[in-house]
């Protein structure tokens, strides 16, 4: 059975068509990396995976559910964990109490609930940020305190929409570290614009391209198609 | 945090102290004022709830205070129900009221919610005055002191009656610091900080804003009909545009979100008001200018400011 | 009467109130339309106006002309520098915060309220009309088979009346004719659609909130101005026209000012009608409930502020 399965979802927008009947499937535990250029439709299509947005068509199902008529909260509380493509925390609140958000939802003692927002922390490297007040934090630690509070759902599938944007290089190889920790766990749909982390961290990888499936294959054969080259050369996110 | 548990509940605990112990030395006037005061701080600890902790801005609170009020005094004026009974039909009103425009106005937002909560309770306010028959309008009704009694206590004499208002208070304090400390109030404020992040952190925000407003109009209904049946009267004037300000200016001076923010702000502003219609019946001038200075200067009130700069535990 | 003669009336009756509708309700659409804000003082605007109308002919004395011209030039002027001012003291230093604008309109909404209480007094005082002639209106109808007109028993309107739907209809020309002709116009729109994008334009935004929110606030008082020799000046009377406003603003459809205008005169019309059939306090009852359901059922459609 497969964790995650697109079918068919297109979205469109007053008439333009942002995503295009996509189908796909991401089985448990796999590592899968959806890229293509800037307005390729990647948000969009991951808006509705999550439920943020409504598709034009189509279905999609969770670990066996159809989930396409769940609102947002309900697939996250069934086990989707989902960072927001523009950093989104609680600035005024703890970096503690943001992971402890995250944690509580299913989980019923403190004890327990400390205990999660401890490892959680201490898996991107923030224990000793806990006390402050999250909109204190750079910009960097602020995805890094997402990605935490992602963690803290321990869901099935974690959804992370570019989340090493911003971040400095040593942070970034941190974050590959992570997500090499994760795989086989946790199934992970990753949106990336940096091809060297797809490389070094997916296990399949899916290329959208003005909204439409483009191209499906390991990041070798990404790498090795032509069809992908000229999509990517054709925008501007060649070196990217 | 165990540290800042202590803290909280040692300043809480003084507060109602203070309260309490205040009955035996203030003269018969304020004493009288003081129960008034507390009676409305639970007014605005309920108001709270919504506006200070969920971040949801009503300008209709009136409606469930009203309601509280109404609730009570038409129970006891047209169906003979004693103090009790009739105290707990207030409350039932409140929360309907407070069920129907919450399922209503929580399909909006921000200004729009603003507008609807006060569209909302300017109706409930000429629906009272639409059935003076009943209601006996703007004029109002007393309510005479053999009904003012509940298990016993004459709640007319002075000194029950500043116990009823302590006790009604120290509900509404206990309760706030019950809903703060809760995993509930948490995601409250969680929705009040960013919404959109709380709904994809897997919480259904539609429900718990629902119970925040339902939650916050039963408390402001609890201090309606405690209201009425402590101080004998029933009118519309509780139910018109200025009782649903007044809680927002209690709640801003005293400092939103904030759990003694409302005691304060409410203290304050009672005797600021009390003191200025001695001089002038313009006396809503006040209101006016303290709303405007705190918008422009004090968005925090003196406990958020407080908060912000000494005391970071306060809840 | 007759039920047609009636109608005529009723008709009449309501374009007077919807002529000084549509002007009140112009002025709060396009301080929402370009500003984004709501200014739940608008009605405070409209009872200064009246109220200053009042204080102005008392000054001059005279001839009830002379003063009530010299009311109708000079009052909307101070209003709107009152207004204007009240931008750049207060809603300039809250950055138009929709939520904090409202609460801080709702402290001047008291703040004038209060002073005029204080010095003009809660008594309710009229303006005498400039002119104010009776005029007989005739009727057609059939007599004996054959059409005649005639002039029913009580079917009149006085000459005032008239005057305030014509010069409503003028200043809402003239205010349509500077938002689309000319260059003020121009700025007013282009801060309305984009205005950080204005502002790179050079447009200067702060003054344009200034004079927009002064303009709309002018609106309200030459309203009242109008108004104030049928009606009388009253510390009070801010709260009709600025629920009216509300009403009209919503289903005229935010911040446009042609829909404003119709819906003025939906209202307006209507408003002699439903009072036929109805308690005032009923229909005022219906008047705020229309209004909370409609930006309940389509929030975004009319009411497309998000959360600050």
């Amino acid at each position: 059975m497969s964790a995650l399965t697109a079918q068919g979802l297109s979205k469109h927008f007053n008439g333009l068509v942002a995503v295009e009947d996509v189908t796909f499937e991401v089985p448990p535990g796999q590592v899968r990396a959806l890229i293509g250029p800037n307005g390729a439709g990647k948000t969009t299509l991951v808006g509705m995976l999550s439920g943020r947005i409504v598709p034009s068509s189509g279905r999609v199902t969770f670990d066996g559910d159809d989930v396409t008529n769940w609102p947002a909260h309900k697939r996250i509380a069934s086990g989707i964990g989902y960072t927001f493509q523009i950093t989104s925390i609680f600035p005024n609140l703890s970096v503690w109490e943001n992971v402890a958000l995250a944690a509580r939802r299913a989980l019923s003692t403190p004890a327990s609930v400390s205990q999660v927002v401890a490892t959680s922390l201490s898996r991107v490297g923030l224990v000793d940020r806990q006390a402050e007040d999250a909109g204190d934090l750079s910009y960097g630690h602020q995805r890094l305190l997402e990605i935490a509070m992602g963690l803290a759902q321990a869901p099935k599938l974690l959804i992370l929409d570019e989340p090493t944007q911003g971040l400095a290089e040593g942070e970034v190889t941190a974050f590959i570290e992570l997500i090499a920790e994760l795989s086989g766990e946790t199934t992970v749909l990753l949106i990336e614009h940096n091809m060297d982390v797809v490389m070094q961290v997916s296990d399949f990888v899916t290329v959208l391209e003005a909204g439409r499936v483009l191209f499906e294959g390991s990041p070798d054969e990404v790498k090795a198609s032509a069809e992908v080259q000229s999509a990517y050369l054709g925008g501007d996110d060649a070196a990217a | 945090m165990t540290t800042d548990l202590k803290k909280s509940l040692l300043l809480h605990g003084a507060v109602l102290a203070v309260l309490f112990a205040s009955q035996f030395v203030l003269p018969a006037y304020h004493h009288g004022n003081l129960a008034r005061v507390m009676i409305l701080a639970s007014y605005a600890m309920g108001y709270n709830l919504l506006f200070g902790y969920t971040g949801l801005l009503s300008l209709g609170h009136a409606l469930f205070f009203a309601a509280g009020l109404y609730g009570m005094g038409l129970a006891m004026s047209q169906f003979d129900v004693g103090a009790g009974p009739a105290l707990v039909c207030g409350v039932i009103a409140g929360t309907l009221v407070g069920a129907v425009i919450g399922m209503l106005a929580l399909r909006t937002e921000g200004v729009a919610f603003m507008i609807v909560t006060l569209m909302f309770a300017q109706a409930g306010y000429l629906t009272i005055l639409y059935f003076g028959t009943y209601t006996r309008g703007d004029e109002g009704f007393v309510i005479a002191q053999p009904d003012r009694v509940l298990l016993g206590l004459d709640l007319s004499d002075p000194t029950v009656r500043f116990f009823a208002a302590f006790t009604v208070f120290c509900i509404a304090l206990i309760m706030c610091l019950a809903v703060v400390k809760s995993r509930f109030g948490k995601v409250l404020i969680a929705i009040r900080e960013n919404e959109d992040r709380t709904q994809m952190l897997g919480y259904d925000v539609t429900r718990y804003k629902f119970s925040a407003v339902v939650l916050s109009a039963s408390l402001s209904a609890l201090a309606g009909a405690a209201y009425g049946i402590l101080f004998g009267y029933v009118g519309a004037s509780f139910a018109s545009v200025q009782y649903s300000i007044f809680p927002l200016l209690w709640v801003l001076l005293g400092g939103a979100g904030t759990v003694l923010g409302p005691l304060i702000g409410t203290l304050f502003m009672f005797y600021l008001i009390d003191l200025s219609s001695g001089i002038t019946t313009a006396y809503m001038l006040i209101a006016g200018v303290v709303l405007v200075l705190l918008t422009v200067f004090a968005p925090q009130g003196i406990l958020g400011e407080l908060r912000r700069r000494v005391w970071k535990w306060l809840p | 009467m007759d039920f047609g003669p009636y109608l005529m009336l009723a008709t009449l009756e309501g374009a007077v109130t919807a002529a000084v509708l549509a002007l009140t309700a112009s002025g709060l659409a396009l301080v929402f339309g370009v500003m984004r804000v709501v200014n739940v003082a608008h009605g405070e605007f409209f009872m200064l106006g009246a109220v200053l109308a009042w204080w102005v002919t008392q000054m001059l004395g005279g001839s009830a002309v002379m003063g009530f011209v010299i009311a109708l030039c000079v009052v909307p002027v101070l209003v709107g520098c009152l207004a204007a001012l009240t931008d750049m003291v207060i809603l300039k230093r809250i950055s138009y915060d929709p939520e904090r604008t409202i609460v801080a309109t709702i402290g001047i909404l008291y703040i004038f309220q209060q002073v005029t209480l204080m010095t003009y007094g809660p008594d309710a005082r009229p303006v005498a009309p400039p002119f104010n002639t009776r005029i007989a209106l005739p009727w057609i109808d059939f007599v004996d088979g054959r059409l005649s007109l005639y002039w029913p028993w009580g079917l009149s309107i006085t000459s005032y009346k008239l005057a305030v739907i014509a010069s409503a209809g003028v200043i809402l020309l003239a205010l349509w004719l500077v938002m689309t002709r000319s260059k003020l116009g121009l700025m007013m729109r282009a801060t309305e659609q984009d205005r950080d994008m204005a502002l790179a334009f050079g447009i200067p935004v702060e003054k344009v909130y200034a004079f927009v929110f002064g303009l709309g606030a002018a609106l309200a008082a030459l309203a009242a101005v109008l108004i104030v020799p049928i009606q009388q000046a009253h510390y009070l009377m801010g709260g009709d026209p600025l629920l009216l406003s509300f009403i009209v603003v919503i289903i005229g459809g935010l911040g446009s000012l042609p829909g404003a205008v119709l819906a003025a005169l939906l209202i307006g019309l209507s408003d002699g009608i439903i009072s036929v059939f109805f308690s005032p306090t009923l229909a005022k009852i219906l008047a705020t409930l229309l209004v909370a359901f409609v930006l309940v059922f389509r929030p975004h459609g009319l009411f497309g502020v998000r959360r600050g």
